[in-house]
This record gives structure tokens, C-alpha cells and sequence, in this order.
């Protein structure tokens, strides 16, 4: 189909592009479980992408592995701009936010939190899966875990700043 | 925006693409390069005037078929590396033979010499200049390849840098093979190699921010 779209077929392009928008969602959400946010962004990159450099594929090349490789890129791309990002508020925000986006995921996501999370140090830990994922009040945790209601605030902040600066490094 | 809707948009007006214009972007932008190089070389520094007789020696041959060996692979590797999801394969592989066989010849070369005259082959009369002459003669092709990768869509940027810079190094050492008099094996493995390694750094330090799209 991306033959005919490319001779000039723009039905058929059509629906190549309609088919080739649902395979990369599925490509980019595979490989962006944490970030359910960017994918559609991603996916019209690529779509996009995939656009303009249609004349960069070799028919007598098999499809997948230059639509793969045009989606990694863009991928790669989004995830290196998000990384520019200054970490301030911003970032700190982003990463609550990511916890607050992984809870309802029950998949890849809340397994990536943790993973990350058990790189955190216990006092930073404790109070953010307590707070951020279990939703319970800073008094709760205080009790729950045994520290003061600063030494809770702190750990959570601490340890949000911690998770966001990890995250920038392993994009 | 909805990605319907950009997928309606991207499909509508769509104009048939040109396929397969890599081979005459690169042709274009190579034949200009090389154009340019050999015009500063014949202007600047001279075609060596015994040119004639070195023609008759296989060395001077081997010297121009070296430079030649390593830009087709060269050349191979970039194209490559413009398309999205092309495997290097096995280029890597040769360019690192073509390279080998050169050492070879210089290990030979060396072996049949007297110590005393290793100096002599290694670094020849004009081991200071040649490398820095042979990047300078690969800035067209340099500047050349870069804009044929630039038109097309490469995927891994300092790499697609990097071959650029090679073939531009390698036609670089080509065109000043006319010049330059020197024919010992060792002094070619060494210094035309540097001469070449100088473009190739600079395309893989400049792709990335030249090449992206």
C-alpha cells in the first residue's frame, strides 16, 4: 500500500498511514510504558516523519525495519528534548505526576516505579509509597513510619527530586 | 491535533515521491566535491611533475587504488546509513581489510629494510604537511557528503557523520595522491590514514547537530 500511496495512490496511502498510526502505537507505547502521555505525540512524529522521508525507503528493502527505525528515532528524539528540560519545579511535578499516572496501571509502569523506587534510599522510599502511591495523609505516614511530619516531607521531596534526576539520566 | 486527522491531512495532496534519489544526490554532491578538490590541488599545490614517470611504478597505482578502496566502502556505509533500518553489515569488515592490507604492504616493506632506513619510510620528507593538506582537500567532499546525508534520512547521526567524513577523507587522500611524492607503504598507512581519520572526526562531531531531521 505504501507503493501505490507513493505512486500517487492517495486512497491507498491513506490507508496505509491509518494502519501504520495504530502499529506504531502499539510499537511506542511497548517501549513507553512510564510516559502514556508522549506516545500519541510520538506517534505523529513518526507519522509525520514517515511522511517526508518516504522517498529515503529502498522498495526492494523489507517495510518494518525502516518504519521501526524512523519511530526509534523519533522516539529517541522526544525523549532527549523531555530530558532538556531544566529539573526545577517542573520536573518534580513531572515526577509525582508520573506516580500519580502510573496507579491506575497495574503493568510495565507501576514495575518501572519500582524499580525505580528501590534505588531510593529507605527515608525517601517509605514516605512516597505511602503518600504518592497509597494516597495516605502526611500524618498517617508520620505514624505509620515512625518519623516526624518534616522528616516525611522532606523524604518525599528529596526523593522526587532523586527519581526525576534518575530519570533524565536513563533517557 | 487528533492523529485521524493528520493521517487525513498527510494523505490528501500527496504528490508521488521520487524513489530511489539517493544514488543522484550523492553522485551530485560527490562529483562537485571532487571537482572542487581537484581544482585547489592543481591550483595550489601542483600535480606532481613526474607524473608520467610514476605511472609506470605499481606502488603509485596502489597508492591511488588504497584511497579508491576505501571510499567505495566508504560510500557503502553511507548510503547505508542515510536510509532508516539499514544494517552496516559487513562494511565495517572490509573497511578494516582495506586498512590491513595496507599495513600489510608496510610490513613487508619494513621487514626488507635496514633499521636504519625505517625513518626514512615512515615518515618520508613530507610526513608534517600530508595529513593536514589531505583534510583540507576533503572539505568540499566533506561539505558535500554531509548534504547528500542531509537530504535523506539518517537514523544514527555521529556514525552517518563519521562515513561521510571518511569518504571525504579517503577522496581527499585520492585527489592528493596526485601530488603528493611520496610512495612508501609505512608512509601511507600512517599519515594518509590520518589525513582520512581528520574529516571522519569531524563529521561524526558535526553529525549530530548537522544531520538531524
Amino acid at each position: 500500500m505504501l507503493l501505490l500511496g507513493l505512486a500517487g495512490d492517495a486512497r491507498a496511502y491513506h490507508g496505509f498511514l491509518r494502519e501504520l498510526a495504530a502499529h506504531l502505537r502499539a510499537f511506542v507505547r511497548k517501549r513507553l510504558a512510564r510516559m502514556p502521555d508522549e506516545v500519541e505525540d510520538i506517534v505523529q512524529e513518526s507519522l509525520i516523519a514517515v511522511h517526508n522521508q518516504r522517498h529515503t525507503y529502498d522498495p526492494g528493502q523489507p517495510l518494518t525495519p525502516w518504519l521501526h527505525a524512523i519511530a526509534r528515532y523519533k522516539l529517541v528524539d522526544c525523549l532527549r528534548r523531555l530530558g532538556d528540560a531544566p529539573l526545577g519545579g517542573d520536573a518534580l511535578d513531572e515526577a509525582s505526576q508520573l506516580l500519580q499516572a502510573a496507579d491506575p496501571h497495574a503493568g510495565e509502569a507501576r514495575r518501572d516505579i519500582a524499580r525505580l523506587l528501590e534505588l531510593l534510599p529507605e527515608r525517601q522510599r517509605l514516605p512516597i509509597v505511602l503518600m504518592k502511591l497509597e494516597g495516605r495523609s502526611v500524618v498517617e505516614t508520620a505514624r505509620l513510619t515512625g518519623m516526624s511530619e518534616s522528616a516525611v516531607k522532606a523524604g518525599v521531596h528529596r526523593g522526587l527530586k532523586a527519581l526525576a534526576a534518575k530519570l533524565r539520566r536513563s533517557r | 491535533m487528533r492523529t485521524e486527522d493528520l493521517v487525513r491531512m498527510l494523505a490528501a495532496g500527496d504528490a508521488p515521491a521520487s524513489v530511489g534519489g539517493a544514488g543522484a544526490r550523492y553522485a551530485l554532491a560527490l562529483g562537485w566535491g571532487a571537482f572542487a578538490a581537484t581544482l585547489v590541488m592543481a591550483l595550489t599545490l601542483g600535480v606532481r611533475p613526474d607524473l608520467a614517470e610514476a605511472a609506470r611504478l605499481p606502488m603509485f597505482w596502489a597508492k591511488l587504488a588504497w584511497p579508491a578502496a576505501l571510499a567505495a566502502a566508504a560510500l557503502l556505509a553511507a548510503l547505508r546509513l542515510s536510509r532508516p533500518g539499514r544494517r552496516l553489515a559487513r562494511v565495517p569488515v572490509a573497511l578494516g581489510l582495506i586498512v590491513l592490507a595496507m599495513w600489510g604492504l608496510a610490513g613487508i616493506s619494513l621487514a626488507r629494510a635496514e633499521l636504519p632506513e625505517w625513518p626514512a619510510l615512515v615518515l618520508g620528507s613530507t610526513w608534517r604537511s600530508c595529513p593536514l593538506l589531505i583534510a583540507a582537500l576533503a572539505m568540499p567532499l566533506l561539505a558535500g557528503a554531509l548534504w547528500a546525508m542531509k537530504g535523506l534520512a539518517p537514523t544514527r547521526l555521529a556514525l552517518a557523520g563519521g562515513a561521510a567524513g571518511l569518504l571525504a577523507g579517503a577522496g581527499g587522500a585520492l585527489v592528493y595522491a596526485l601530488h603528493c611524492p611520496e610512495l612508501a607503504a609505512p608512509f601511507l598507512g600512517v599519515w594518509y590514514l590520518a589525513g582520512m581519520a581528520i574529516p571522519a572526526a569531524l563529521g561524526a562531531l558535526a553529525g549530530p547537530a548537522l544531520l538531524r531531521w
